[in-house]
């Protein structure tokens, strides 16, 4: 299927996109790599006239270390994420992430910041995102602000990026010694996306006991969350088998499970509970555990 | 009979010779053919599952800039509706039937109203795709939402919603086949184990890769009307266009499917889309194209399967299978598809004898309209659906009955024949020797060693199973008089013609159509072979009514034993010719000449021969030429089979279930086909390989899931639907056992579908294995999600 008509605007920088986005507002859809954005346009479900591409605005793709941050530029690809011997070295869990994304056509077109202010509910990098604590830089006419991951995503593919701004940079911390992260999902067999995924980051003190846990859960509910209720029981424990299994019990408190042909609520707040315990037993054996 | 499996290129795995035009681009589909002056085709579809028609307006429509022209159902005046071509009536005498077909009309764009979602009602044409599309958007159409049904046992069901005024009820046929007095004394059998299981086929979206498409272009200079067309059969598409929708002339119609990118039996049949195009052509004077999006396909490429059954196996104490009953529901869809009441019909009742000894069987068959997209052949067709009953009701009867699922079938498999075994359900099997098959296959497997670490396994907690498939099915697409007296509209012979070049170099027209089969090659290694001559000296040359004789196209694994002998047919006729010639050539007799290796030589003496080129050089500058033979030399002949050909095999699936998710991964997958002979090994293995991940698709991910109450298609795009990917397949272990079809002369049987076949009920057995210390002992439904698998384990008895 063809998308309804639409100009095409190509600027060459963050000041010329946020003008034609000023100019166009509600009108005009960013696009960053355009993996969801085209397929819902194609089936008209999307009907922007203005489509402001940033592929030629220069600055916006790359990664590099800035301090204890990883510093992901929006329209950096999921295959460079994927393939990044800085992120294979310094957080392999983000370089996983990206490779369990789409196929890779998909990872080769799709972009760190599109994923993450499309915000789609079963998205892989927003559980990653949330238990790695990552900072959204957001650039507006009045300049740059920070928003942290437990404040951008707000409802269903809506997040904390406003009107009149653009998600130029995606910062992650690099994991403490002693710590270890894994992201596991339950792909649909369709699409790949997470039915369920959920990403975990743990770090032990020098007893072997878990100083903290950071947990999300994407794919369940309408939006990626932060599972409270599984980190507040790894805290403070030696994480052994039945630790884990008690912590992962609470993984879908929080999630507003939406149920379809994938799964009943019934069986996705299951596999929220299945692949946090998957997950963190595969974080705590990485952090030394 | 079969003496060519010496010859030097049957049998051999030569690489596609069409292959580096597919993969370098270069392949013409029907979308890259461009006519000056061609218009673009929009359809106005139904969003409705079910809704009458108030009113169309097309005002704002026509407004659109670059829209040409609207034209609804109304228009189309003196258009007839699409033909179905296979008439269940009594008063025709076809066997089985209860209750007559109810011939509904199924108008090219309906106007009364619609009764599935997409169901066409108005068609935009406009100078481009775009505009067509945005055309057609703003079509208004006042619809009257109608209660709909879409679920198969729901649509025979007392308060219905009525689709048809000719169907009341929604029943659409009621047909049977079988012994049921003999079948009823045998589930009475003293001390028969009996077992009786609900076994769901879903609906399945063939998905071939090239969406449909068509161009017409109507010359009004000469009256001729060209059809590009996504067909299977351009013969059988331009047959029921022209005699039966259209009345127009058919010798001033040529449809032409060129390289077409799969059909599964989607593209078999004539389509509202396709007779539209012709009409408008004919009617605007321009080029119409249309080419389906994949959302189009999903909605209106004929789904496949959606039986529900409830199958009954009698067994004796020493587990020989006493009887089988089968009464089955078929969801044809809103509409008749083309060959639609044949598939859950002959195709499905006539191999419900499986590869087993069983005296007697039942089989009653009632086929009903729904609000869903329209049910025809999709690979394998009525035959997947009987493997898969009896493949499942004889592993469910073995466990009912205390006995291994190996054993069991091993005691009960028909004894090795050749010629002809009566079937109880009216088919003769050509050739058998099932054992053999079965044996090749639990060699590979090592079957005994797989119960132990299946044992082994499950004391860990594993749930490790593993499930069988001993198929059969019907190939080689059909004698006429046969198909004819069971209620086709058509013959199912096969034309081949054979033209011979002055300098040697021969063009072969096939009737058979390919459209993934590699026919360029596998008919082109016959003809070499019979010709002597180099593989390039041959081109093979298909989908064109304008140069093939009439032919009846590819489905059913008909092009090699159907296509394929016609074609031998020409050459022994090419070769007959060529000895009188030579004879005359060599001043001997025609009966003393021997044609080998390119070579007509006098018997006995080797010095004195004539190569095939001056043969044929000859036939085409007769100056030194036999009294009262014609010159030239090109020959035509149409095959019709004495039989169906029916290749079997025996595939085994291991799986591995997890118990948290529910989630199955195949560890290991076996399969041993006997096909006939073959022609090209490797392209034989791409077919099993292929049909194999379309069986497992159905078994563990496939399925095209209406919403019960809107009727909309929840499953209508690649995002939703699951088709099977790569790596939830292992590496196939296969094999073949060779039981020659004494049915026609290359002793081959048809390769095309026996994947499909095998594969599903061989992985559902599997998980039911996996499940069995848990107490599950069925699987109704599939395809088996994890979700839907987890819920089995949560329910079952045994679960922990």
């Amino acid at each position: 299927m063809y998308p309804a008509a639409f100009d095409y605007h190509a600027p060459s920088s963050v000041k010329e996109a946020l003008e034609l986005l000023g100019k166009h507002k509600d009108d005009a859809k960013l696009l960053a790599g355009g993996h969801s954005l085209i397929p819902m346009m194609k089936l008209r479900l999307a009907q922007p006239k203005h489509l402001i591409d940033l592929r030629k605005v220069p600055g916006l793709s790359g990664i590099k270390q800035d301090g204890n941050m990883l510093a992901i530029g929006a329209m950096t690809t999921h295959w460079e994420v994927e393939s990044s011997a800085l992120v294979k070295s310094k957080l392999a869990v983000l370089s996983e992430t990206a490779a369990l994304i789409g196929d890779p056509a998909v990872r080769n077109r799709g972009t760190v910041g599109g994923s993450i202010a499309h915000a789609d509910p079963a998205a892989d990098y927003p559980a990653a995102m949330i238990a790695l604590g990552a900072e959204m830089v957001c650039e507006g006419a009045k300049g740059r602000r920070t928003v942290k991951v437990d404040d951008w995503f707000k409802g269903l593919m809506t997040t904390a990026v406003g009107e009149d701004e653009i998600l130029v940079e995606v910062r992650v911390p690099v994991l403490p010694a002693s710590s270890g992260a894994a992201y596991l999902k339950f792909p649909h067999p369709a699409s790949r996306f997470a039915v369920v995924g959920v990403a975990a980051a743990v770090t032990l003190d020098g007893k072997g006991m878990c100083s903290k846990a950071s947990v999300g859960v994407t794919g369940a509910g309408t939006k990626a969350i932060r599972a409270k209720g599984v980190e507040a029981g790894c805290a403070g424990k030696k994480l052994d088998a039945a630790a884990i299994e008690a912590a992962a019990s609470k993984a879908a408190e929080g999630v507003d499970v939406q149920a379809d042909l994938q799964g009943s609520v019934e069986y996705k707040s299951h596999l929220c509970r299945v692949f946090a315990k998957r997950a963190l037993t595969e974080a705590v054996k990485r952090a030394g555990g | 009979m079969a003496t060519v499996a010496s010859d030097r290129l049957f049998g051999k795995s030569i690489k596609r010779r069409e292959d580096p035009r597919f993969i370098t681009g270069r392949g013409q589909y029907v979308d890259d053919v461009k006519i000056p002056g061609m218009t673009y085709a929009a359809f106005v579809r139904s969003p409705h599952a079910h809704a009458r028609i108030r009113k169309i307006d097309t005002a704002a429509a026509m407004r659109h800039p670059g829209v040409v022209a609207i034209f609804t159902g109304k228009d189309m005046t003196g258009v007839n509706s699409l033909p179905c071509g296979w008439d269940l009536r009594k008063e025709k005498n076809v066997p089985g039937v209860v209750q007559d077909l109810a011939m509904v009309p199924h108008m090219p764009l309906t106007s009364d109203a619609a009764r599935h979602v997409g169901d066409p009602v108005a068609v935009v044409i406009a100078d481009s795709h775009e505009a067509a599309i945005d055309g057609a958007e703003k079509v208004q159409v006042d619809w009257e939402p109608l209660p709909a049904v879409t679920v198969t046992e729901r649509a025979a069901a007392s308060g219905a919603p009525k689709l048809h005024d000719g169907a009341p009820g929604n029943v659409a046929f009621k047909w049977e086949i079988g012994d049921r007095a003999a079948t009823d004394a045998a589930f009475k059998t003293a001390g028969a184990v009996t077992v009786k299981k609900r076994i769901v086929n879903q609906r399945l979206v063939a998905n071939a890769m090239e969406p449909r498409a068509c161009l017409a272009r109507f010359d009004d200079a000469t009256g001729e009307l060209t059809l590009w067309v996504t067909s299977q059969n351009p013969h059988v598409h331009r047959l029921l266009m022209c005699a039966f929708v259209l009345g127009i002339p058919e010798h001033k119609v040529r449809v032409i499917a060129p390289d077409v990118g799969g059909g599964f039996g989607s593209k078999i049949f004539l389509y509202n889309e396709e007779v539209v195009c012709s009409w408008v052509s004919r009617r605007l004077k321009r080029p119409v194209r249309w080419t389906a999006s994949r959302s189009e396909a999903y909605l209106t490429d004929a789904h496949g399967r959606d039986h529900v059954t409830d199958a009954e196996i009698a067994l004796g104490r020493d587990g020989k299978i006493l009887g089988l009953r089968v009464k089955t529901t078929a969801n044809l869809g809103a509409y008749l598809s083309t060959f639609a009441p044949a598939v859950p019909t002959f195709l499905y009742g006539t191999l419900l004898n499986g590869v087993y000894a069983i005296p007697a069987i039942h089989c009653e068959v009632t086929g009903v309209f729904s609000n869903t997209t329209a049910v025809d052949a999709y690979r394998g067709a009525g035959r997947p659906e009987a493997c898969y009953v009896v493949e499942r009701i004889v592993e469910a009867g073995a466990r009912a009955a205390g006995m291994d699922v190996a054993d069991l079938r091993k005691k009960n498999f028909i004894p090795k024949f050749s010629g002809a075994f009566q079937t109880q359900v009216a088919v003769v099997y050509d050739s058998g020797d099932y054992g053999a098959a079965w044996d090749r296959m639990l060699q590979m497997l090592d079957y005994r060693k797989f119960r132990a670490e299946q044992e082994a396994a499950r004391k860990q907690g594993r749930l490790l199973g593993i499930g069988f498939s001993a198929y059969i099915e019907a190939c080689s697409i059909a004698p006429s008089k046969l198909v004819g007296a069971l209620g086709a509209g058509a013959g199912l012979y096969e034309s081949g013609k054979v033209r011979v070049h002055p300098t040697g170099m021969v063009t072969v027209y096939t009737g058979s159509h390919s459209h993934g089969q590699g026919h360029e090659t596998t008919f082109a290694q016959i003809v070499a072979d019979k010709l002597g001559i180099p593989i390039e000296q041959v081109e093979i040359v298909h989908g064109d009514t304008g140069s093939i004789p009439f032919g009846m196209g590819t489905y059913g694994s008909r092009s090699a034993s159907v296509g394929g002998t016609a074609i031998l047919m020409s050459l022994n006729k090419v070769i007959e010719k060529g000895k009188r010639i030579a004879a005359h050539l060599l001043e001997a007799s025609p009966k003393d000449i021997d044609f080998s290796g390119g070579q007509f030589q006098v018997k006995g003496v080797p010095g004195k021969a004539v190569p095939f080129g001056a043969v044929s050089l000859t036939a085409y500058i007769p100056h030194n030429f036999p009294e009262g033979v014609e010159p030239g030399l090109e020959e035509t002949s149409f095959y019709d089979p004495s039989n169906f050909c029916f290749p079997f095999g025996a595939h085994a699936c291991v799986v591995e279930v997890d118990r948290d998710t529910g989630n199955v991964k195949i560890l290991r997958y076996l399969a041993v086909d006997d096909v006939g002979n073959v022609i090209n090994p490797m392209i034989v293995d791409g077919m099993v390989h292929g049909g194999i991940a379309q069986g497992v698709g159905q078994a563990l991910c496939e399925g095209a899931v209406y919403d019960g109450q809107s009727g909309q298609l929840v499953t209508g795009t690649m995002m939703d639907y699951a088709l099977p990917k790569a790596d939830m397949l292992p590496m196939y272990e296969t094999d073949r056992t060779v039981t020659p079809t004494p049915v026609n002369p290359m002793g081959v049987k048809g390769a095309g579908e026996t994947g499909t076949i095998a594969a599903t009920p061989a992985v559902v057995n599997a998980v039911v294995d996996a499940l069995a210390p848990l107490g599950v002992d069925h699987i109704e439904e599939m395809p088996m999600t994890a979700q839907r698998v987890w819920k089995i384990i949560q329910g079952a008895k045994g679960a922990r």
